[in-house]
């Protein structure tokens, strides 16, 4: 897809931030319900990545797929057991499943993703392709 | 997003919290809280995300529990930050207890971004009931 804010040189980032928009605006929203996980992007030469701070789910719990170039993060956070005799005084952590969807700047391959859990907090990273990566021409002398 | 946040009332994401900037220049974010009363004493849950268990401490003083967590910073190598939701920085967050609980018997454990401090009733901290006698 052709992203007409890249081409501004000036704004390095536009390209990322339009993409966001494109794909936050496929997702269905209950107006109720927030976006989940909040991500933050970072870009370089030759990777892609995405952070995430999702506490209180078990890393298997989480599913990450790539496909072309979306990059989905889906999962389900579980309340934790208590007994039936437990009151409440606070409740703000949100349970239950999420998914989220991230349109990646090239096309990525599951080889090339890869994802770590610390501390609850998910990182991947997405290399990129060495076929999409900008080949330097040389200028042959005449 | 922003105008999602009005809608709810609740806090739905950490916040940053009231108290001064740290001396490094981060801020101090508000970590979402559950609080739960069993029969045994009360559990506190607050999500830490980016916090290891060496990096929190927990202090009871008189009825003030105090929770505070040093994060470590996500920044991959050789990346430059593009697009940012959620903003990174150290955790503080104090509650006033209903009862007073004795701090030795304070447990905290850290598991996936989120600390559970539990803090169990002891026996002479359970209210005794005074019986009356009419003369």
């Amino acid at each position: 897809m052709y992203y007409p804010t890249y081409t501004r040189r000036s704004d390095p980032f536009g390209m990322m931030r339009s993409m966001l928009r494109d794909v936050n605006r496929f997702i269905p929203t209950n107006s109720d319900q927030s976006v989940f996980p909040v991500v933050n992007v970072w870009q370089g030469d030759d990777a892609v990545a995405v952070t995430a701070e999702i506490p209180g789910i078990d890393p298997s719990d989480i599913d990450i797929s790539v496909k072309d170039n979306v990059l989905t993060i889906s999962g389900e956070r579980k309340a934790p057991d208590l007994p039936d005799t437990a009151r409440w005084h606070r409740n703000e952590r949100r349970f239950g499943k999420f998914t989220r969807a991230i349109r990646l700047p090239f096309a990525a391959s599951d080889e090339k993703v890869e994802a770590r859990m610390t501390a609850g907090v998910l990182r991947i990273v997405v290399g990129r392709p060495d076929e999409d990566k900008p080949r330097k021409i040389e200028i042959k002398a005449a | 997003m922003t105008d999602q946040m009005t809608h709810t009332p609740e806090t739905v994401e950490k916040t940053p919290a009231q108290a001064p900037e740290t001396m490094a220049g981060g801020r101090i974010y508000q970590p979402l809280t559950d609080i739960v009363e069993t029969d045994e004493g009360v559990t506190l849950m607050l999500e830490m995300p980016g916090v290891s268990a060496e990096d929190v401490d927990v202090t009871l003083e008189k009825r003030v529990l105090t929770v505070r967590g040093k994060i470590e910073g996500t920044h991959p190598e050789k990346l430059q930050l593009a697009y940012a939701e959620y903003g990174e920085g150290d955790y503080e967050r104090a509650f006033t207890l209903s009862d007073d609980f004795d701090p030795d018997k304070i447990g905290a454990s850290v598991s996936h971004g989120v600390l559970t401090v539990t803090l169990p009733r002891t026996a002479e901290a359970q209210p005794k009931k005074i019986a009356v006698t009419g003369s």
